[in-house]
């Protein structure tokens, strides 16, 4: 009796202790893009008229497929800004310069592979030799990709003859396209021809998972992929937990735990809801691929920490025996290299390319790396960070041409969502102090 | 007895999850001098922002009592407008602006949309005579050097009309000279009738300055001593009350000494400034190291110990450089590269932490491993474990204070900064370590440990040169002392033979010579 009357007064100190206790001011300030994201997408999800529709299955494969390019630059985009706050302009134009020099070629015959090597060697060409302005002559990077922005475009212009030129190689369309080939055939289904008899519309408890539009051709590979995937991620994450518990690493098992589940639970579900539709699209592979090689840079590499280290403090990093300058001119060298390879997935994407092709990608994926938490002075930020920052964005588009949301007022709905996500980067950090 | 000006009563001022100030009392009488002491962290700097209004009513418990009335002030403005004003301890002065631009920025002459410029100047130039500054107030603060860029700071204050003027370690970056020529002006202002409040670090200048001294400890005030007495009040009288406990002995004594063979030999060493490469800052100097000596570097500001210990160091300051670099008695030719100095087994460990020696946005961990990354990697690719256990092992070796090593260096107290950045370099595994200031701005507790440490790399068979500014330090630590002035080494006395009476001679006496 007793207690239930003095259990009420203390609600508020209960609710104190809870958030005290469980860390939820760190939480929300750790995760605020996370929460964003969940956010939008259900405010998406659930509006009036178009409820689902933003996470119907064919519109998850456009929604990577039309973003591929913001994660590959973002990635590079990345590395410059952490040096410092830097940025590269000019990707949007190197897209188009690459693509246009790779589509020329194809159009006149030349081997496909030979194409893509070239356009891959001249992006990183042309980020060796902005780097090399950059981090040796010191011409700022504002200025020094700003050049490129402008004499890029004029060179694509020139290469196009001011035309656009079409690709019609199967290959290459189905290697870096989105069309109905873009996708990792079903080859588990082919080996074996059983399952064929078990995802019918006749069997209950599959086409109740699945949905009946979708059973009959759902694709198993994706979702073994997806399976596996999944697997090794909760396999390495657990390895490090025990190791870290051996070495006496103080950690929150239980934070831990949950991010772990949600990441996989995630996957799981992105790759079934791509099993639906066509599949496995190709483009992912590639952005995955990107995307796991530089998480691994910036975690786990002597470049990575040179370039955080660099941007955290100049001078402490040169006097630690670093040479500061190559990690300018390593960042800028790289970012060209993943335009080439964004120019590859553009060209790939719009079966062609048009003079105009790559307009505004710099900014793009600029702004995927701000919302993603990376610092405007350099020194921090994550590629997780960008991943969320460039899906955020990705879904707030998706959304807003769903929903049916006027064109102009999309690049508004863009920019404030950026000054919001920057702004609240600021104001927690400074909470801090 | 006096007026008293300033009361401060009970003030209270609590951080999320510390208190920062408990209870503190001070008061402070018309036309006194106040020096406020205490280690880094005890709150002098929080209880002086209270005071101005950077904290401002309402975040603090307490009253303030300024010229018997109780004050609420919610900014800066409003304390200036009673002459309450605080020199802070990094220079606020634009250097692309002039001295007279400078003094009023925020302070316009005339109306805001129409400055009157040449009241503006002769004001300037007015405060500036009282400042004992010759310069004319249209010249760029830039061109001026710092111990005259605090003058313009004071000056700047006085036109303020300051009645209780707050300076924050205002010797902090002066060297001697102009530091005792700053504590003189203080003297003569307070002829004139102004109340001052000294907060610092420097106790002998304390004793020469302060009328009364009060005590902040941990957030508290512990006592207020007079200081009028016959005698001044001797340095261990005041640090007993900042650490509460007397310290016997501030240089911990080292056990069974054992020199070896030379080192390191640098002769005829000579580079020039950056900018202007007719000038030399490193002038023909000639010293040598032994194995587990510590060899303390003395000279005033400006002396050219800095430069010379990076020109060593992978010649990162300085250009055209000539002489000669011995190593073990082998010739070295050393590059311009700090990372060819490192594989030398030389570490330079920086005066200036924040600015040159420490990534603030990173962590305990990242930095500890950063000058030997490739001890922590195998083919370039980091071993997360392996570089933790590194700072773990560093953390306790060099009783880091920290919840983790992956807090941010950013956060730590100057004290424990400052054993991260040794950190770093001890890890480097060099021979020779060449150690800038490595006191510079730390309390007296943190400064023991890190004597200690010096002590202990000795006693490993290192070769510790010891650049420092503050002579008591020289004299406690080193086996051997250099004395350099205006680029030059002009003397070396062995350690039982050198007082700072033979040393300060020296450097006057090679100044005549000059």
């Amino acid at each position: 009796m007793s207690d239930k009357v003095s259990a009420k007064p203390d609600l508020k100190q209960r609710v104190t202790d809870f958030t005290q206790k469980y860390k939820v001011g760190e939480f929300f300030q750790k995760y605020t893009m996370i929460i964003a994201l969940v956010v939008v997408t259900i405010v998406f999800a659930t509006w009036k008229g178009k409820e689902g529709l933003i996470l119907l299955p064919s519109n998850l494969t456009g929604l990577i497929a039309e973003n591929a390019y913001v994660f590959v630059l973002a990635a590079g985009m990345l590395l410059c800004i952490l040096t410092g706050g830097n940025i590269d302009l000019s990707v949007g134009s190197v897209v188009c310069f690459t693509a246009a020099i790779g589509c020329v070629m194809m159009a006149s015959g030349i081997n496909i592979w030979i194409a893509v090597l070239v356009m891959l060697a001249i992006g990183l060409a042309i980020g060796v030799f902005q780097g090399f302005w950059i981090s040796k002559v010191r011409v700022p990077a504002f200025i020094a990709t700003l050049a490129g922005m402008y004499a890029f475009r004029g060179f694509s212009n020139v290469v196009l003859n001011g035309y656009r030129v079409d690709i019609s190689n199967e290959t290459f369309l189905m290697l870096f396209g989105n069309g109905k080939t873009s996708f990792i055939p079903d080859f588990v289904r082919d080996l074996f021809p059983g399952l064929n008899g078990v995802f019918t519309k006749e069997n209950a408890f599959l086409t109740g998972l699945i949905g009946e539009n979708f059973v009959t051709k759902f694709n198993v590979t994706c979702m073994c992929i997806g399976l596996i995937a999944a697997l090794i991620f909760v396999i390495f994450k657990v390895r490090k937990i025990l190791v870290q518990k051996k070495l006496g690493i103080s950690q929150s098992i239980a934070g831990q735990t949950v991010s772990i589940v949600l990441i996989a639970a995630l996957a799981l579900w992105v790759s079934f809801k791509l099993s639906c539709y066509r599949g496995f699209p190709m483009v992912l592979i590639w952005v995955g691929l990107v995307l796991g090689v530089y998480a691994y840079i910036t975690n786990k590499t002597a470049i990575g920490r040179h370039l955080y280290a660099v941007g955290g403090n100049e001078k402490a990093t040169a006097l630690s025996g670093v040479k500061t300058r190559n990690v300018y001119w390593f960042a800028y060298a790289n970012i060209g290299l993943l335009a080439g390879l964004a120019g590859i997935l553009t060209a790939g994407r719009a079966k062609g390319i048009d003079p105009v092709y790559g307009e505004g990608y710099e900014m793009d994926a600029i702004a995927a790396c701000f919302i993603g938490g990376a610092s405007a002075y350099g020194g921090t930020g994550k590629v997780s960070g960008m991943i969320i920052g460039a899906i955020l964005m990705g879904v707030i588009n998706k959304g807003m041409i769903i929903v049916g949301v006027d064109a102009n007022y999309q690049k508004v709905v863009k920019g404030i969502v950026l000054l919001i996500a920057v702004m609240f980067d600021v104001l927690s950090k400074r909470q801090k102090r | 007895m006096a007026k008293i000006l300033l009361e401060m009563k009970n003030i209270t001022k609590t951080f999320p999850g510390v208190k920062a100030l408990d209870n503190v009392n001070l008061q402070v009488e018309e036309g006194e001098i106040h020096a406020l002491v205490g280690e880094n962290g005890a709150g002098k700097s929080t209880l002086m922002n209270v005071l101005s209004g950077i904290y401002p009513h309402g975040t603090y418990e307490g009253d303030i009592i300024y010229d018997g009335k109780v004050c609420r002030f919610s900014t800066i403005k409003d304390s200036e407008k009673l002459g309450i004003v605080i020199i802070h301890q990094e220079l606020a002065l634009v250097p692309e602006m002039t001295i007279g631009e400078n003094m009023y920025l925020g302070n316009e002459c005339g109306h805001k949309f129409a400055i009157n410029w040449n009241q503006t100047y002769a004001e300037a130039d007015k405060y500036l005579k009282m400042v004992g500054l010759t310069e004319s107030s249209k010249v760029q603060v830039k061109t001026i050097g710092t111990g005259k860029q605090q003058l313009v700071e004071i000056a700047k204050a006085l036109a303020k009309k300051a009645r209780l003027l707050i300076l924050d370690e205002p010797t902090s970056s002066l060297n001697e000279e102009d530091s005792r020529a700053l504590l003189d002006l203080m003297l003569s202002f307070k002829k004139q009738g102004m109340t001052m409040i000294i907060i610092t670090h420097k106790l002998n200048e304390v004793a020469y300055v302060a009328d009364k001294i009060t005590v902040i400890r941990d957030g508290s005030t512990i006592e207020t001593i007079d200081n009028h007495g016959q005698e001044p009040v001797s340095e261990e009288r005041i640090i007993k009350g900042m650490v509460g406990r007397e310290i016997t002995n501030r240089f911990p004594k080292r056990e069974g000494v054992q020199i070896g063979d030379v080192k390191m030999e640098v002769s005829h060493w000579t580079s020039h400034h950056p900018l202007y490469p007719e000038k030399k800052v490193v002038d023909d100097v000639s010293f040598y190291v032994r194995e587990g000596e510590v060899v303390g570097i003395y000279g005033l500001m400006g002396a050219g110990r800095t430069e010379l210990a990076m020109s060593i160091f992978g010649q990162s300051y300085g250009v055209n450089f000539s002489g000669e670099l011995k190593l073990n008695g082998q010739h070295v030719k050393l590059r311009k590269s700090e990372a060819d100095a490192i594989r030398h087994k030389i570490a330079y460990v920086t005066e200036d932490r924040k600015g040159n020696g420490l990534v603030l946005s990173q962590s305990i961990k990242v930095n500890t491993s950063l000058a030997n990354l490739g001890a922590v990697s195998s083919h370039t690719v980091i071993d997360g474990d392996k570089e933790y256990a590194v700072a773990e092992e560093y953390r306790d070796k060099l009783k880091i204070k920290t919840p983790s090593v992956e807090q941010l260096v950013g956060n730590l107290s100057g004290g424990n900064q400052q054993k991260v950045l040794l950190a770093k370099w001890m890890f480097a595994e060099p021979d020779i370590l060449l150690l800038d200031e490595p006191t510079r701005g730390i309390d007296v507790g943190a400064k023991y440990e890190i004597y200690c440490i010096i002590n202990d790399l000795a006693a490993a068979g290192k070769c510790v040169v010891l650049i420092s500014s503050e002579l008591p330090e020289v004299l406690g630590m080193s086996d051997r002392i250099y004395i350099m002035n205006e680029a030059k080494i002009i003397g070396e006395m062995k350690a039982e033979d050198a007082t700072q009476e033979s040393i300060m001679a020296a450097i006057l006496r090679s100044g005549r010579g000059a």
